[in-house]
């Protein structure tokens, strides 16, 4: 079902009202590979993720599709190729599992048509890709938080895209839902072959799971590539101002980064204080 | 991808019970407002048995029956009927576009322009006939544009754009009763009419407007009922659905300000129909689903229920206003509570 789709984005300028967040961006979105975009708060994570799928309006440059520019393509057509699990999407009072997951189904119909054996299909394959089915019937309203994302995510499976982008689809999980949803977009990857980005604030989940990471800093990209290249102590500095070590994960052979704050680092004394470059300690009034 | 069939029989079964429960459901209503309608041709101060109500229907001249039934009754069901229809459908297509019980029309303040318009037009200008309607939909219109207007501060906020409603709908109803206190020789039943909205003295060609509007302005909600639905689960999710947010929320807005605003001018503001019929139906139906048509419904059958008992079921007549306001004011008083409890988020 995926032919590759190229999503691009050049020279993208875009912020709400006069205030742009996103300066000059490029970014070619890897096809068929888990990208993860991570960054600091307010660095424009959420505003790439709007920018791509035409929920804001570029101020300046564009954002393509196989070189057409999204904003000229027609609002269904583009819903059938890309799809998006916003934040905090609202479920409607008392909807059940497969009646939220049949929404998805939205762009596939036209003014008239009616719901059909495919669309049935789509519902019924999402389910299952998700392990929802024998949560079919209940309402959404009553589901804990880790099944009610992997219901939100069956929706946007519905939709039946080739590019699927989700804003921080791992936030209010607790860790083994986190690793739930993670695997599980693994397997969508690997199974239908669709492209995810994703933003994630877990930077060492993010460099085990995703195989593209862009980092962001104040509306630009800051660096981008493999997790091997991308996170690292130098980024981590760049990027959230924060000083680390970077060590490789024993579970996944990825990176993996400890923070170094101010304090409760003095077992690996020498090494963390050599990592702290000396205008920190000027910073702190208590010394 | 694999798929199990139990998963795609067991969920193809759930729709289709889904659907067949919501035909039952809607031909229970139907049925409901049918038996009402029977119910309020027969019945009235006099009992006219149901052959002679339907010798006059078919338009035979029953001596003692024919003006009742056709001159006081039936123009009084009609538009009951057809009134609730409007008032139900547009009030819960703007609950569900704002996702908020409380951003029903009547509360925030378009049925008060309707109505405001029409009190001046009849009291201060002397104008009558279709120009009123035409006036109180623009000012309906006028409103909504002023309160959305007022709210947009990089996007509209519901609960901003519900408070400064109900500031205008306060400012509104004062004016009305400011005109009413002002019109050469008004009395109570007029006043009451543009207050709280009544169908005393209605006349059959008042339903012409009516019909025409649920025909054009019905006619485009029900086609975007899915769009609707999909607005539900908020813009960001709909906009990823593939409906575009902005051009569909006008015409919604256009066309549910359309139906209360005539609907608003023949019969005034029915108080809370708009208000009551989409959280009625909405319990009624259960989940999922379109509630345009369920609430369409409910507000034809609240109308009628009202202006029955308000004709004959209580001591004195009222206008079926006060009836459903009596029914409406505790429901916004346990909304208002509940939302309270629920931490103050609308």
């Amino acid at each position: 079902m995926t032919a590759d789709h190229r999503l691009i984005a050049e020279h993208l300028t875009a912020g709400y009202g006069d205030a742009a967040i996103l300066r000059d961006l490029d970014l070619a979105v890897a096809p068929g590979r888990i990208t993860a975009i991570v960054g600091a708060n307010a660095c424009g994570k959420s505003t790439l993720l709007r920018s791509l799928s035409r929920l804001l309006a570029p101020a300046q440059g564009q954002v393509t599709l196989d070189g057409r520019a999204i904003h000229r393509i027609p609002a269904r057509e583009l819903a059938r190729t890309l799809g998006l699990l916003p934040q905090s999407p609202i479920a409607p009072e008392g909807i059940t599992v497969a009646e939220l997951v049949g929404r998805g189904r939205h762009p596939h119909h036209g003014l008239m048509t009616r719901w059909s054996a495919e669309d049935d299909r789509a519902v019924a394959a999402a389910l299952d890709a998700t392990q929802t089915a024998e949560l079919a019937e209940r309402p959404v309203d009553e589901l804990s938080g880790g099944q009610r994302q992997r219901v939100w995510i069956a929706m946007a499976l519905a939709q039946q895209t080739g590019i699927l982008l989700l804003d921080e689809p791992t936030t209010f999980l607790d860790v083994s839902h986190q690793v739930e949803v993670l695997d599980l977009l693994v397997d969508l990857n690997m199974t239908r072959g669709t492209t995810i980005v994703m933003v994630l604030h877990d930077l060492n989940l993010a460099a085990r799971y995703a195989d593209l990471l862009v980092a962001m800093r104040e509306g630009r990209l800051y660096a981008s590539g493999p997790p091997e290249e991308v996170l690292t102590a130098g980024t981590l500095r760049a990027v959230f101002g924060l000083d680390s070590r970077v060590v490789t994960d024993p579970i996944s052979g990825k990176p993996m980064m400890l923070p170094i704050g101010r304090h409760r680092v003095g077992t690996s004394g020498p090494t963390a204080a050599s990592a702290m470059p000396e205008g920190t300690l000027h910073d702190d009034p208590m010394r | 991808m694999a798929i199990t069939t139990t998963t795609l029989a067991t969920i193809a079964a759930a729709r289709h019970r889904r659907g067949r429960r919501r035909r039952a459901i809607l031909a229970g209503l139907v049925l409901l407002i049918a038996g009402m309608l029977a119910l309020t041709l027969m019945l009235g101060q006099s009992f006219t048995p149901p052959g002679q109500v339907i010798r006059v229907l078919a338009g035979q001249e029953v001596p003692g029956a024919s003006f009742t039934v056709r001159q006081l009754r039936l123009p009084r069901a009609v538009l009951s009927v057809l009134a609730g229809f409007c008032f139900g459908m547009g009030g819960v297509a703007f609950q569900i576009m704002l996702r908020n019980p409380l951003a029903s029309p009547d509360i925030i303040g378009i049925s008060s322009g309707a109505s405001a318009a029409a009190v001046f037009a009849i009291v201060v200008l002397g104008i009558s006939g279709p120009a009123v309607p035409i006036l109180a939909v623009a000012a309906g219109l006028g409103v909504a544009l002023a309160i959305y207007g007022l709210s947009f501060r990089g996007g509209v906020a519901g609960t901003r754009l519900i408070l400064i409603g109900i500031g205008v709908a306060a400012m509104l109803h004062s004016f009305i009763a400011y005109t009413l206190s002002r019109a050469p020789a008004w009395d109570l039943q007029q006043a009451l009419r543009w207050l709280t909205g009544s169908v005393n003295g209605a006349q059959l060609g008042q339903a012409l407007p009516l019909l025409a509007v649920l025909a054009l302005a019905g006619g485009v909600l029900l086609s975007r009922s899915r769009d609707l639905e999909a607005l539900r689960m908020g813009e960001d999710t709909a906009a990823a659905l593939g409906v575009r947010v902005g051009p569909t929320r006008t015409l919604v807005i256009a066309c549910a300000v359309g139906m209360i605003a005539v609907a608003t001018a023949i019969t005034g503001p029915i108080s809370f129909v708009a208000f009551l019929s989409g959280p009625i139906a909405a319990r009624i139906m259960g989940s999922g689903g379109s509630l345009l048509l369920p609430s369409a419904l409910v507000g034809a059958a609240l109308v009628l229920v009202g202006d029955y008992c308000g004709q004959f079921l209580m001591p004195g007549r009222y206008p079926v206003g006060v009836v459903t306001g009596a029914l409406g004011a505790p429901y916004l008083i346990y909304l208002i509570v509940r939302v309270n409890r629920a931490g103050g988020s609308l």
